[in-house]
């Protein structure tokens, strides 16, 4: 089992319950990335909507696109707020702006030394992190420093 | 005909229930509302049975129509939630109680807000439950799960453009606390703060240490709203609403952080129209009840409310200029969120009323325009502004 970032039993991510970002989740557990893009003006969109909100066409598609981007903000979390984190101590979550997709961002967690310094701006490269004991089985999509 | 909101309907009855720590309330939830209730009615000397609307906001859960039934109302004419679970609907459903009343929908309606999160769930806390979907799938996996997380992530990077220094933020946690230690009703009186307990504080979640977040508190509070015409008819010095505004700008409700103007409060567009309704400026306002659930949130929806730009944050925000009674912009003068209460911010709009009446427990002398600005970030966002019959 590879290493994963945050301790066993947070909220398992699973596909909305009308099945909107299905494709994500289950693109993600064959390590790739897939968003959302209007097949009739071109542009990516994200977070999931069932209509793009610049030409307002419901013929959106699921394509994949390189995991890699540059750190918009981040957060030092220091206190636990699950029982899962408690006594786990501080962890880092980044907000991903991917610029080869028209700027949309991603919320994960930043791997490596919790006490890094963090640049905003700085470039990240995606990790894929497989859960694949937990039921249902799921992966994040994780960044390192590029 | 004027179409307008200015002038057209007062907030003539305030009333709170006792309020709390999380969980230490022997009451429930919908009791405190109840209680709430009745106090407004008293202090405006009103009958239960006259109400005739119910306007609350953050999904309160206690609804309008059961409200009505279990307090006897005669009838029920207007019966509003504001959409969306934060602190930002405040002043929202203060707008659509104003405009009920001005358009003789209904003739009483009580805004009110009952919050007991001992007994519901904790907004410091995150979910417990074995799957998440929807949005929260995509946040709630990487431990960003509660509202300090949801919020820190743009005040980080509104902070870094900005180069704002944390004495700014600890100016605004400093005056509430100070405020809050002449209130009676603050859970933190007799806790003073000072400038090396809130330096030394332990990290919540950067850039918040513990003094710059919110408590977490059971309480309720209410307020009584009648048409302009009849404030005068009412026990205590009317306080009229001179403007109450609510809403967005494009795509603030993008889902997964991915809202185009991000490292902002939400209030950009708003604010505007909240000025425009009641022909005023900034400069003209007495005295500042802004939403403190963070205190980087208080800094960022003043900044966009035109208080001082984002360059002049750190001289702009000290400790003098925010508190009364002879400071250039008291702010928080009942001690606010983060040290009197945490009624999802209804009592900070009570306490922009007492300060129009004239009898707060950090009154500005001579307080005859008066706004309150709700939570920042949590779309809709909304703000109001009172005033004296001096200024109608």
């Amino acid at each position: 089992m590879s290493p994963i970032y945050l301790p066993e039993g947070l909220p398992s991510p699973v596909p909305a319950r009308d099945q909107l970002d299905e494709p994500f989740w289950s693109s993600l557990r064959e390590e790739r990335l897939m968003l959302q893009s209007c097949q009739a003006c071109g542009r990516w969109q994200w977070g999931p909507e069932w209509i793009c909100h610049r030409c307002r066409s419901f013929n959106l598609t699921f394509r994949p696109l390189e995991p890699h981007g540059l750190i918009y903000s981040y957060e030092r979390v220091w206190h636990p707020v699950h029982r899962s984190l408690k006594d786990h101590g501080p962890y880092l979550i980044v907000l991903v702006e991917i610029p080869h997709a028209d700027g949309v961002r991603l919320v994960g967690n930043l791997l490596g030394d919790p006490l890094q310094e963090v640049r905003i701006g700085q470039p990240v490269r995606g990790v894929f992190e497989h859960h694949r004991s937990a039921v249902p089985p799921f992966t994040l999509l994780q960044w390192m420093a590029a | 005909m004027q179409r307008t909101l200015r002038g057209q309907a007062a907030v003539v009855g305030l009333g709170q229930s006792a309020c709390c720590r999380y969980g230490d309330s022997p009451l429930p939830e919908i009791r405190l509302t109840l209680e709430a209730v009745l106090n407004a009615c008293a202090d405006a000397g009103v009958e239960a049975s006259e109400i005739d609307g119910f306007s609350s906001y953050g999904d309160d859960r206690s609804e309008g129509p059961r409200l009505a039934a279990a307090l006897g109302c005669r009838e029920l004419r207007y019966s509003n939630l504001v959409w969306g679970g934060g602190g930002g609907g405040a002043a929202g459903a203060l707008q659509n109680a104003a405009a009920a009343v001005a358009t003789g929908l209904a003739e009483c309606v009580v805004v009110y807000r009952g919050l007991a999160q001992g007994q519901f769930g904790r907004f410091g806390r995150g979910s417990e439950a074995q799957e998440v979907r929807g949005e929260a799938a995509h946040t709630v996996p990487y431990g960003l799960m509660s509202a300090p997380h949801l919020f820190a992530m743009k005040v980080m990077r509104f902070m870094h453009q900005h180069r704002i220094e944390r004495s700014a933020l600890r100016a605004i946690s400093m005056a509430a606390y100070y405020h809050s230690q002449n209130n009676p009703r603050a859970i933190m009186r007799g806790r003073p703060l000072s400038e090396a307990a809130y330096d030394e504080a332990r990290w919540i979640v950067e850039p918040f240490r513990l003094f710059d977040c919110c408590q977490e508190s059971d309480g309720a509070a209410a307020m009584i709203i009648v048409a302009a015409e009849r404030a005068p008819d009412h026990p205590h010095r009317p306080c009229y609403v001179l403007g109450a505004v609510s809403g967005a700008p494009y795509r603030s409700q993008a889902r997964v952080h991915n809202m185009p103007d991000y490292a902002s409060s939400h209030f950009r567009t708003v604010a505007g129209r909240l000025y425009a309704m009641a022909g005023l400026r900034p400069d003209e306002i007495d005295v500042l009840q802004c939403y403190d659930h963070f205190t980087g949130c208080v800094l960022m929806a003043m900044i966009d409310h035109g208080f001082c730009s984002p360059e002049s944050a750190n001289e702009f925000f000290t400790f003098d200029r925010l508190i009364a009674p002879a400071g250039l912009l008291p702010l928080n003068t009942s001690g606010g969120n983060l040290a009197e209460c945490y009624v999802h911010g209804l009592t900070l709009m009570t306490e922009a009323v007492r300060q129009i009446r004239g009898d707060s427990c950090n009154q500005v002398p001579g307080a005859e325009v008066s706004m309150m600005i709700a939570g920042a970030m949590a779309t809709p966002v909304s703000c109001c502004i009172l005033g004296a019959a001096s200024t109608v």
